[in-house]
């Protein structure tokens, strides 16, 4: 929801980053305030998931331009895990494996370094399994998958809703969800969007990247923006993405060649 | 004040066979053991004591020892024990297991401890025990009429299984068997459902000079008999020991034996330990080997399947931290059709440590629809450490299934990413990495005692 005058929680400025001397973001901007959802869009090799992993502080990404303000601080200051305690979240494409390490153990070491962080006290772990039980329900998961070890052996459905498990835990600040809908089946897809709907709340933020504009008929954004050549070219609202389904990205770009050319 | 540079000093060592043999007749003579009337033994003795002098000190010229340079054990000289240390029950307390309460030996320097040990309760038709205690007769505690005639059976079957493995002529075994003068024995009679498991714990501790020990051990498992046990060796300091130890087990026709061989030397020690195992038609047999201690071990699992439908599962972990040597060399004869072997072998090796693992299967002719797999999976922590990897298949019979892998790594960055994104500090998500990579063979271990000390010495070992 865009509400008048919240806080800005995510600013981007003219952020240009690289990988193995490839650049792949070329100034990217871009501003988030608490209560939005904001979808990013864009072609295969647009840079939006190295966005997504650059603000989460992934090493392989050299960021050589530009600054990415969190709350007002300088995010790229942080090591990925004081990231995570201050409140950013990223959903991963493709979540790990962790043989050995139980779901219930990896949620609650996770969510005491943010409690921590907070200056809160750690919750033991009667008080936590209470609260991880309670949780279950926003992508209503067995409790039998706590038991088990971190995403082993669990389906790619599984998987993206341990993610979205492990966000309710953690009720970050700012959430990035990186191709969270791909390979999910309808079902899987509504419970992960209503999960995600569930947790937006007024004073956080979203960002989606999403490679199809289905995963929209289930959570609406505020804006849409579509990614080129490690830029955002344009920015409008949800009907934005409705067109792009029908037209495909070549109308979007072919429009910012115009408008660039004018 | 003399300089001397190390490496050429081993080189000499390496040259040398004068010394090296002198110093292997040395350590026959250390471990002299005394006279015996028991035919049995002294047999066994005269002709390992030969077996041992006809034979060379190895060197990493020979393929065997490529890998595994000896010449620090060349360094030092060993002496047989000659006082003991008093060894309490509550220095050994952090060792036992719960599960194994009344069903414990123990052995300090290579010396059976009946005040330390504790057999309670253990079912009728099984003998857990020292081979002197079958042999003179002298157990603790009350005899029942069933236990005499058990202890008479076994001694007059002993022949038939004391020495007896294929390979003892190996110049290690041998060695051991020159000097045999007493074992832990593991005896469970024909269709004995054993549920309690067996611990056998060997425990090193300091003495005046640096000790020369030769640990036993025979298990039998009589047909269609199941039963579990755990081998262990600990250094209980940092002292300078050698430990050459050799365990046979039998598992007869339908017989199942689950064994866990835990290596937890001190940092100075060297440990050489052979394991032949010998397998009855259908009989299943597990092997859980974790080596973590010794600045030079060594482990030999053979596995020798001498009848149709047999199952051998041999897991192995490895951790060599320093500048810790740790070398794993198994075989698994096959010579019936529809034998079926499993062989995980994981390493973690750390700063300027070796790995070494070679594998061998051998399917002959007879052995038709073999299934043999074998894999292992060298996790290296810093740019020094090392790790030589071999398998080595040699299969005759032409319908078996035979496989192999061996693959080496770092940790994964996705993954410590990952976890640092969840709010785990870089190092912590990397000790959670390696641990996670040594889960897949400490969830095997049958024990829950002995899988959670494991779990805690792995977090606390690794830096």
């Amino acid at each position: 929801m865009i509400i008048e005058n919240s806080e800005v929680i995510l600013s981007v400025r003219g952020l240009i980053a690289e990988v193995d001397g490839n650049q792949i973001l070329k100034g990217l901007n871009l501003e988030v305030k608490a209560g939005e959802i904001h979808a990013i869009m864009g072609p295969n090799g647009s840079g939006k998931s190295t966005f997504s992993k650059v603000l989460a502080g992934h090493p392989s990404y050299d960021v050589t331009g530009g600054e990415i303000l969190f709350q007002g601080e300088n995010l790229l200051d942080l090591e990925p895990e004081d990231r995570a305690r201050s409140g950013v979240f990223l959903a991963f494409q493709y979540p790990l494996e962790i043989p050995g390490v139980s779901n219930l153990d990896f949620l609650r070491v996770a969510y005491n370094s943010r409690r921590k962080h907070q200056g809160l006290e750690e919750l033991d772990a009667f008080d936590f399994d209470e609260l991880v039980r309670d949780r279950l329900e926003v992508v209503k998961m067995n409790p039998s998958f706590l038991s088990r070890s971190v995403n082993e052996g669990f389906s790619g459905g599984e998987k993206k809703r341990n993610e979205i498990l492990q966000m309710a835990m953690l009720e970050p600040k700012l959430a990035i969800l990186d191709e969270t809908d791909s390979g999910l089946d309808i079902d899987a897809l509504k419970i992960v969007a209503n999960g995600v709907n569930q947790l937006a709340k007024p004073e956080n933020a979203t960002i989606l990247i999403t490679h199809y504009q289905r995963l929209l008929n289930y959570i609406e954004p505020d804006f849409v923006h579509v990614m080129e050549g490690g830029r955002i070219v344009t920015t409008g609202t949800k009907e934005l993405a409705q067109e792009l389904e029908s037209k495909g990205y070549d109308w979007v770009l072919e429009a910012e060649a115009e408008v660039a050319g004018r | 004040m003399s300089i001397q540079v190390s490496s050429s000093n081993s080189e000499v060592m390496q040259r040398s066979p004068h010394t090296r043999d002198r110093y292997l007749l040395h350590l026959l003579e250390q471990t002299a053991s005394p006279e015996t009337d028991l035919e049995l033994l002294q047999s066994l003795r005269t002709q390992s004591k030969l077996l041992v002098q006809e034979q060379a000190f190895p060197t990493t010229r020979d393929e065997e020892w490529r890998f595994t340079d000896l010449s620090s054990l060349l360094q030092v000289s060993f002496e047989a024990l000659t006082s003991q240390p008093e060894v309490s029950l509550e220095q050994i307390a952090p060792f036992t297991l719960p599960e194994a309460a009344d069903s414990r030996l123990v052995f300090v320097n290579g010396v059976y401890q009946p005040q330390l040990s504790s057999i309670k309760d253990l079912p009728k038709g099984l003998y857990v025990g020292s081979l002197s205690e079958l042999l003179t007769g002298k157990l603790e505690g009350a005899i029942t009429p069933e236990g005499k005639l058990l202890r008479i059976a076994l001694q007059s079957r002993l022949s038939r299984y004391l020495g007896k493995q294929p390979g003892a002529a190996e110049l290690f075994t041998a060695l051991n068997t020159a000097n045999l003068t007493d074992a832990a024995i593991i005896w469970a009679a024909k269709n004995l459902v054993v549920e309690t498991p067996i611990h056998l714990l060997f425990v090193s501790t300091a003495v005046a000079s640096p000790v020369f020990s030769q640990p036993r051990c025979l298990v039998v498992a009589e047909s269609n008999s199941a039963l579990t046990f755990v081998e262990e060796y600990v250094g209980m300091g940092e002292d300078v020991y050698f430990t050459n130890a050799v365990t046979e087990v039998w598992v007869e026709v339908n017989a199942q034996v689950n064994h866990s061989r835990i290596q937890c030397e001190s940092k100075a020690a060297f440990h050489i330990g052979k394991t032949a195992i010998s397998q009855a038609r259908d009989s299943r047999y597990t092997c859980n080997a974790i080596s973590l201690g010794g600045k030079v071990s060594r482990h030999n699992p053979e596995i020798f399947q001498t009848g149709e439908q047999t199952e051998t599962h041999l897991n192995g972990l490895t951790i060599a931290l320093n500048e810790q040597l740790s070398d794993t060399h198994s075989a698994i004869a096959y010579s019936k059709p529809h034998g079926s072997s499993r062989q995980l072998h994981k390493c973690i090796i750390s700063d300027k440590a070796h790995g070494v693992f070679n594998g061998k299967v051998f399917v002959p002719q007879a052995a038709q629809l073999t299934d043999a797999e074998q894999l292992n999976r060298n996790l290296l922590l810093s740019p020094k450490a090392r790790v030589d990897t071999k398998p080595q298949l040699e299969i005759v019979a032409d319908n078996v299934k035979c496989t192999h892998g061996a693959t080496v790594g770092q940790l994964d960055a996705d993954e410590v990413f990952y976890l640092q994104s969840r709010g785990i500090d870089a190092a912590s998500a990397r000790s959670l990495l390696v641990y996670a990579f040594a889960f897949e063979v400490i969830e095997q271990v049958a024990i829950a005692s002995l899988q959670q000390t494991l779990t805690h010495l792995l977090k606390t070992h690794i830096p």
